[in-house]
C-alpha cells in the first residue's frame, strides 16, 4: 500500500472537520469501550491471563528460528507447503506461483492486514485475477477503492448511507429502488452477491491470527464465517502471515484466544474459531486440495533484539485503537498506511521508516490508556518515546522543534535564571489574563492556540506555590 | 526461496546474537511440544458434569444459539421437526454422514426428508453431529472427516447440532486433549469452534446475524 504517512498533518486537519468520519467515530466509545470492560470484568483471570499471554510470546520471539523450523517440519508432514518470503515481492510472487499453478481466475479473501501490507488486490489485478474481498467492511471499502480504517472494523468510518451508495453503484443487476434503508437489507444484499463467488473461487487466502509450531496448523478468528467459506470451497488455501504469529501449541493459543475476542469486540469468544492443518485429507468430503503457508519477513527479524521487540508480540486486538483519543479524533486513513492508532504508531516506522512515518509516534497525548488495555502488555508509550528519541538524534525532527528543545535546555540548566523567568511570564500572563481568564493567541505557541484557549495562570509558579507550601 | 529461508533463519539469529538453538535447549523446547501443558484455566470452566452441562447451555444462548434439551436419541427426530416447524422451515435437512447420527430412529418421523453427505449451498438446512461442546463460551467443536464435511457448517441458513451431553466439557484444553486422543499426531484437516450464528457489525457497528455462515445454530442436547 503506498503510504500518505508523510502528509499526516494535512491527514488529520482534512478528518477533524468532515462530519461523516466524524460521526462514524463518534459511536465507537459505547460500541468497543463499554463491551470490553464489560468482557474484562465477566473473567476474574483476566489480568493473570495477559502476564501469561505475554511470556509465550516472549518465549516464541526468544526462539523463533527453532520454532519457524519446527512449524515448517510439521506442515509439511501435513501435506502442505511453507513459502519463505523476505519482502513483500517475494511474497507475491509466492501468491502468483500458487494462483497460476491452480490456473485461478478469481480468489476468495478473508481480512488480512498483511495481504494490505503487502499491496496484494492490486497486484493480482495487474495480473489478470480478480480478488474478492468477502469480510463485509473489507468488501464495502474494495467497492469504494479505499483502504481499511481500522485492523478488525475496516469500513468503521462510514456511515449506512455510503454503502447504499456503494452497494448501488456495485449490484447494478438489482432493481435500483430496492429498499436498503435497513441495515439487515444492506447484509442480505451482500451475502447474495457473494455466495456465488465463494463458490466459484480458485484459491482462497486468509490471514493467521496463530500458527502452531506443535502441529503445523494456522488459527483464525471470524465472526461473518467468511474466512470459513473462503477456506474450505476452493481448491488451494493460502495462509498468509507475519513470523511473529507462531505459538508453541493449542494451550498456548487458547490462553491467547481468552484475551482476544474480550479485548477487540468485547465478545466472550469470537462466532468462529478455525485451525487448519494440511489439505483436505484423502477420504473428506470437501476442503481445499492444497495448502500453502506463506511466511513473510518484511523487516520484522530486524525489529527483534531491538528496543521495538516488544512490539512483535502484538495480536491486533484493535483494543489500543479503540481506547485512543488520537484515533477517535482523526480516524485511521490519517495515519496514511495499513496499520493505524498506537500499534501503528510504533510499527508503522519499523516497517517504512522513521523518515517516512516520523510525525506517527508524535501523534499521542501519552494519556497511556493503549497500554493500559493491551492484552499483550506492550509498552506503547515507551515505544512511541523511543522513536521520538530517535528521530531526534538522527536529525529528523523539523528545526523550530530542534531550536526550541536547545533553548529550552539552555535555560533548564540555569535553575535561578529558569525559576526568575518563569516566575515573571506567570505572574505577567496572569494580571493580563485575568478578565478573561484564557488566551485564544499567545507568542509563538500560535500552533497550541489555533484549537484550543490557553488558561490564563492564577499569577505564580508551580514550583513557588509548592515551597510555600512545604515551608508552611 | 531456500536463500529466503536462510537469511530470514540468519537475521534472526543475528538479531538473538547466537546460532542455532543448542541442541539441550531444542530438545527441552520439543520435549515441551510433545507433552503441552494447559497454562491458567478460568475457574468458570471447572466444577461438576451437572453444572459444565448448565454452564453451557447459558454460554451457548448467550451467543444467540438456541437449544432443546430431549431424555434420549429417540426423541430427537421430534425435537427436529418441531424446531423446524416452528421457524417455518421446510422438513427437509443435508444430514452428516456420521454413524452416531445414523443410530438415531429418523424414520419415527416421516415427514422428514433427508439427503446424507455434503452440501453445495442449495440445501437450507443441515444436522451435524459435534465431537465436543465446550462450555467455558458455549462452543462447539467439530472436526472435519467423511462423517462431517466442513460445508455443513457454514452454508445452509440453519444449522442443527445433536450433541449428547457426555461430549460437553469446561474448558478448550480438555476439547483438545480428547483430539489428541482420538487422532494422535495427525488432526483433522479442519476444527471448527463455533459458538453461536454468524453476524455481523460492520456496518455502523451494529450487531447484524447471519453475514456468510447460518443465521440459525440451533442445539439438540441428549441428556441422559
Ligand atoms: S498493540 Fe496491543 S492492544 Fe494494540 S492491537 Fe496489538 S495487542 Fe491489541
Amino acid at each position: 500500500m503506498q503510504s500518505t504517512t508523510r502528509a499526516f498533518k494535512a491527514n488529520v486537519r482534512k478528518a477533524i472537520v468532515e462530519p461523516g468520519l466524524q460521526k462514524a467515530l463518534g459511536m465507537m466509545k459505547t460500541g468497543f469501550q463499554v463491551r470490553r470492560l464489560a468482557a474484562v470484568e465477566k473473567l476474574p483471570e483476566f489480568e493473570q491471563l495477559r502476564d501469561q499471554a505475554r511470556d509465550i510470546k516472549n518465549h516464541v520471539l526468544e526462539n523463533l528460528d527453532f520454532y519457524l523450523e519446527r512449524f515448517e517440519r510439521k506442515v509439511t508432514e501435513a501435506g502442505g507447503k511453507v513459502h519463505w518470503c523476505r519482502s513483500a515481492e517475494e511474497a507475491r510472487e509466492a501468491i502468483l506461483g500458487i494462483c497460476r499453478g491452480v490456473g485461478a481466475k478469481t480468489v476468495t479473501k478473508g481480512k488480512s492486514m498483511i495481504a494490505e501490507e503487502i499491496a496484494l488486490n492490486d497486484f493480482l489485478e495487474e495480473e489478470g485475477i480478480e480478488p474478492i474481498e468477502t469480510d463485509l467492511g473489507e468488501y464495502i471499502i474494495q467497492l469504494r477503492g479505499e483502504p481499511p480504517s481500522h485492523i478488525i472494523a475496516p469500513a468503521i468510518h462510514l456511515n449506512k448511507t455510503d454503502v447504499i451508495d456503494a452497494f448501488q453503484k456495485a449490484h447494478t443487476h438489482l432493481d435500483p429502488n430496492r429498499p436498503m434503508e435497513e441495515p439487515t437489507a444492506l447484509l442480505e444484499e451482500a451475502r447474495g452477491v457473494l455466495r456465488p463467488k465463494f463458490l466459484a473461487a480458485d484459491v482462497g487466502i486468509t490471514g493467521a491470527n496463530f500458527m502452531i509450531a506443535e502441529t503445523g496448523s494456522t488459527i483464525i478468528v471470524t465472526n461473518e464465517g467468511n474466512g470459513d467459506l473462503t477456506q474450505i470451497l476452493p481448491k488451494a488455501h493460502v495462509v498468509l502471515a507475519s513470523l511473529e504469529k507462531l505459538v508453541p501449541t493449542f494451550e498456548d493459543a487458547a490462553t491467547i484466544l481468552r484475551l482476544l475476542a474480550r479485548s477487540a469486540t468485547g465478545q466472550e469468544f469470537s462466532v468462529y474459531t478455525t485451525v487448519s492443518t494440511g489439505p483436505r485429507r484423502p477420504d473428506d468430503l470437501d476442503g481445499p486440495a492444497e495448502f500453502h503457508v506463506v511466511l513473510l519477513d518484511n523487516g520484522r527479524s530486524d525489529i527483534l533484539g531491538t528496543e521495538f521487540q516488544d512490539m512483535l508480540r502484538c495480536i491486533r486486538c484493535s483494543a489500543c485503537l479503540n481506547h485512543c483519543p488520537v484515533y477517535a479524533t482523526v480516524g485511521g486513513h490519517a495515519y496514511g498506511w495499513v496499520y493505524p492508532g498506537p500499534m501503528g504508531a510504533v510499527l508503522t516506522p519499523t516497517l517504512i521508516g522513521i523518515e517516512e512515518s516520523g510525525h506517527l509516534p508524535n501523534a499521542s497525548t501519552f494519556c497511556g490508556r493503549c497500554e493500559s488495555v493491551c492484552p499483550m502488555r506492550i509498552p506503547l508509550p515507551k515505544m512511541m518515546r523511543h522513536w521520538r528519541e530517535r528521530e531526534f538524534e538522527r536529525h529528523l525532527s523539523p528545526p523550530s522543534v530542534r531550536a526550541g528543545l536547545a533553548f529550552w535546555a539552555w535555560f533548564a540548566k540555569r535553575p535561578r535564571l529558569y525559576r526568575l523567568a518563569t516566575g515573571l511570564a506567570a505572574r505577567l500572563l496572569g494580571l493580563f489574563g485575568r478578565a478573561h481568564g484564557r488566551y485564544g493567541w499567545l507568542p509563538l505557541a500560535s500552533g497550541w492556540t489555533r484549537g484550543r484557549e490557553f488558561p490564563a495562570p492564577e499569577g505564580q509558579t508551580f514550583m513557588s506555590q509548592w515551597r510555600k507550601r512545604s515551608r508552611a | 526461496m531456500n536463500e529466503a529461508r536462510s537469511q530470514i533463519l540468519g537475521s534472526i539469529r543475528r538479531a538473538l546474537k547466537r546460532g542455532p538453538l543448542p541442541p539441550e535447549k531444542a530438545a527441552a523446547i520439543e520435549a515441551r511440544l510433545r507433552d503441552p501443558k494447559p497454562n491458567l484455566i478460568p475457574a468458570r470452566a471447572g466444577g461438576e458434569a451437572k453444572a459444565v452441562i448448565e454452564l453451557f447451555s447459558t454460554m451457548a444462548e448467550g451467543a444467540a444459539a438456541t437449544l432443546t434439551r430431549v431424555k434420549s436419541a429417540r426423541e430427537v427426530p421430534g425435537a427436529v421437526a418441531e424446531y423446524l416447524a416452528s421457524q417455518n422451515l421446510p422438513a427437509a435437512f443435508v444430514m452428516a454422514p456420521d454413524p452416531e447420527l445414523d443410530a438415531i430412529p429418523w424414520s419415527e418421523r416421516p415427514t422428514l426428508s433427508i439427503r446424507r453427505g455434503k452440501t453445495e449451498g442449495a440445501d437450507q438446512v443441515s444436522v451435524t453431529g459435534a465431537f465436543a461442546a465446550i462450555a467455558e463460551t458455549g462452543t462447539l467443536m467439530m472436526t472435519s472427516g467423511p462423517d462431517h464435511p466442513s460445508t455443513l457448517n457454514f452454508l445452509p441458513e440453519t444449522h442443527v447440532v445433536v450433541l449428547p451431553a457426555s461430549k460437553v466439557v469446561g474448558p478448550y484444553e480438555e476439547a483438545w486433549t480428547r483430539l489428541r486422543a482420538k487422532h494422535g499426531g495427525s488432526l483433522p484437516r479442519t476444527v471448527n469452534f463455533v459458538t453461536g450464528p454468524s453476524r455481523s457489525g460492520d456496518i455502523e457497528q451494529r450487531l447484524l446475524m447471519g453475514a456468510h455462515g447460518p443465521r440459525r445454530l440451533h442445539v439438540v442436547l441428549i441428556e441422559g
